[in-house]
């Protein structure tokens, strides 16, 4: 597939390879309102190595999606440690924080989060329109990443014109074009129809035979079974951690 | 991000809700024409104030009876405030004792009932000399003006002016006709061009008679000698203080005071008249322009709500557009550029809007404005900084929003 476009490649930025991708030692976090605390994580270790396809399951209130946060770098620990691709997170600010985001993370959310008065092609250039990439170069970037999900003839399109499905692979275009070390998918198939959903995960399961790295939060087994390794968490904890044989 | 395609996107943003965009901006827009029209309309009636004051002639000093100088009350010589006599002008025209005088007119005015076959038209007559033709910068539609010879044989002759002569024969071709002043006979032998502008129609509205007859026939009695006003044309442009200053000089040395401070009479400058006169309009202009920009302030306001309303409508978008990493000072400039937008539009609608009623305003309300450039790139440039600082708060808030919160915002 990437032959088809030699000019840019869609595969993630090179790294050295002893360096896992996400690294969280004793991961604590506490949230305060007014005189009551609340542990949503209270110590995690994780470690996922580059090219891993891993699956955070839990219920609803167990912390996976403030382990989310943390993981995405929207988020900061109370206490503990985290290193994205090598990197302290812990050290960093706001802005510093945002230029994290937008180079070495690809969000795909639940709901999509499209900017629905942009074409999708203008909707996946948003990342790298915060990277100063000049015009032609962005254009050529996001019609390929588009391409790559199945949607070069929709370039022009609004999200309104295309199927939820559709949305999500221009959502998923938008979370490759920035070349990121991490593909973070939420719930990336809560808002579908199983067609749509086998056609993101499918998606998904290609990105990861090219050597993505995808971490996905869902609450449903039948998406987590995609991945090659489930991680649960309750109360805020690892409860397991499985690899999944093929 | 560009400033460019920050421009294009807040152009977009401002686009995508039409009526509330064009709503917040007319509140701006009509900030803007008011402060352009209020600013015009007081430079336009201070030049028609220095053009009616510049009418009565050129390079004029104009001498007064009376002091306006004392602080204790009335002053004033003899006769009350008739201190000034025909000997005060002639005395000033004498180019030994002020040489810096070119011409000079006294004038004694009273006003009288004019007859002319069976109407009458009651005016203000004036006994002057020859000069005052040059003096006051006026021209003869027909036949001539007051000579020399007319004031020492006491001639009763008049020059009317062209609204006098309309009232009392219909027509201005009245050079021959006699009228009756007095229950003497006055021969007419000129009529004055009309002056023209409106608002100036009592230079119009004159009978000139030689000042000797004036004096004798018209006023008679004790206060015969005295005029009412001396008109005194300086030389040049140039010599108009020095003027000024033989004038006050030689009058003080005349009728014998040694104390500039208690003089009995008053020698203004046209410049002087003009500059009072605009004083008190740019008083009216700095009120009323204060009042426009309050209605400014106002549509500042609803700039500030706007922004406020369009960022609680999109935190979502600012949410994602954090979580893909635009910094604070992205969101921040975006919503600056958006508000400013909106200003910009103000106040370029409002310039355009106001200049238009400048042209057509004048031709309905018979007053002049003054569109000055100053007043139309100022008020875009504040309409402008309106936007932005009224767009500062709601930026800010934008800019304060954490992406977890924005994003699940609904």
């Amino acid at each position: 597939m990437a032959d088809l476009f030699p000019t840019f490649t869609m595969e993630p930025a090179p790294q050295p390879d002893d360096v896992p991708v996400i690294e969280l030692v004793g991961a604590r976090k506490t949230y305060r309102t007014g005189s009551i605390e609340f542990e949503a994580l209270r110590g995690i270790d994780l470690r996922i190595e580059q090219g891993e396809y891993v699956a955070v399951m839990g219920p609803s209130g167990s912390g996976k999606s403030t382990l989310m946060n943390i993981i995405g770098c929207l988020d900061t620990l109370t206490e503990g440690e985290y290193r994205l691709a090598g990197e302290d997170i812990e050290q960093l600010d706001e802005v510093d924080l945002a230029q994290i985001r937008n180079q070495r993370i690809g969000f795909v959310f639940q709901q999509f989060h499209l900017l629905p008065s942009l074409s999708s092609q203008r909707n996946v250039e948003l990342p790298l329109m915060y990277r100063e990439v000049p015009v032609a170069v962005r254009r050529d970037r996001a019609v390929a990443a588009l391409q790559r999900v199945g949607l070069g003839d929709r370039t022009a399109n609004r999200p309104g014109e295309l199927s939820g499905g559709q949305q999500q692979r221009v959502a998923v275009a938008r979370a490759l074009v920035g070349e990121p070390a991490l593909l973070l998918a939420d719930e990336p198939t809560g808002n579908l129809d199983s067609a749509s959903t086998d056609e993101v995960l499918g998606l998904l399961d290609e990105l990861h035979a090219q050597g993505r790295t995808i971490v996905l939060i869902t609450h449903e087994l039948e998406v987590a079974q995609h991945a090659r390794r489930i991680v649960w968490v309750r109360d805020g904890l690892i409860q397991s951690d499985e690899v999944i044989d093929r | 991000m560009s400033w460019l395609e920050t421009l294009r996107t807040g152009w977009s943003a401002v686009r995508s809700h039409g009526l509330r965009s064009a709503l917040t901006v007319l509140g701006i827009l009509i900030g803007i024409a008011a402060v352009i029209l209020t600013v015009g309309l007081g430079l336009g009636t201070q030049k028609d104030v220095s053009a009616q004051i510049s009418s009565l002639g050129s390079n004029l000093l104009i001498v007064t009876p009376g002091s306006s100088t004392g602080t204790d009350g009335v002053r004033g010589g003899f006769g009350s405030a008739a201190t000034l006599t025909r000997s005060d002008a002639e005395a000033l025209g004498s180019t030994t004792n002020a040489p810096d005088v070119g011409a000079v007119a006294p004038e004694k005015t009273t006003s009288l009932s004019l007859e002319a076959n069976d109407t009458n038209w009651t005016t203000s007559v004036t006994g002057t000399t020859p000069d005052w033709l040059d003096v006051r910068s006026r021209t003869l539609e027909t036949g001539s003006f007051l000579t020399d010879a007319d004031d020492t044989d006491r001639s009763k002759v008049v020059v009317l002016g062209s609204e006098t002569a309309t009232e009392l024969f219909g027509t201005t071709r009245v050079v021959g006709q006699s009228i009756t002043i007095n229950d003497d006979d006055y021969q007419v032998i000129g009529v004055l061009a009309a002056q023209g502008a409106s608002g100036s129609d009592d230079l119009d509205d004159v009978a000139l008679v030689p000042l000797s007859t004036a004096s004798e026939e018209l006023v008679g009695g004790f206060s015969r000698n005295s005029v009412s006003t001396i008109y005194v044309q300086a030389a040049s442009t140039d010599q108009l203080s020095a003027a000024n200053q033989e004038v006050t000089n030689l009058l003080l040395n005349l009728h014998g005071i040694t104390d500039a401070d208690s003089a009995d009479f008053t020698v203004s400058s046209q410049d002087a008249l003009v500059s009072t006169a605009t004083a008190v309009y740019r008083t009216l202009t700095v009120l009323l322009t204060g009042i426009a920009g309050l209605s400014l302030l106002v549509g500042g306001i609803g700039v500030m709500n706007i922004m406020l309303v369009s960022v609680t409508e999109r935190t979502r978008e600012i949410g994602l557009r954090k979580a893909l990493g635009a910094p604070p000072w992205a969101i921040r400039r975006q919503f600056l550029v958006e508000a400013s937008v909106l200003g910009l539009a103000g106040g370029v609608i409002g310039a355009a809007l106001g200049i238009l009623a400048a042209h057509v305003l004048p031709g309905l309300l018979d007053t002049s404005i003054v569109v000055s450039g100053a007043a139309v790139a100022g008020s875009v440039v504040v309409a402008v900084g309106i936007g932005l600082v009224f767009g500062v708060y709601p930026a800010t808030r934008a800019a304060r929003l954490t992406p977890i919160d924005a994003l699940r915002s609904e």
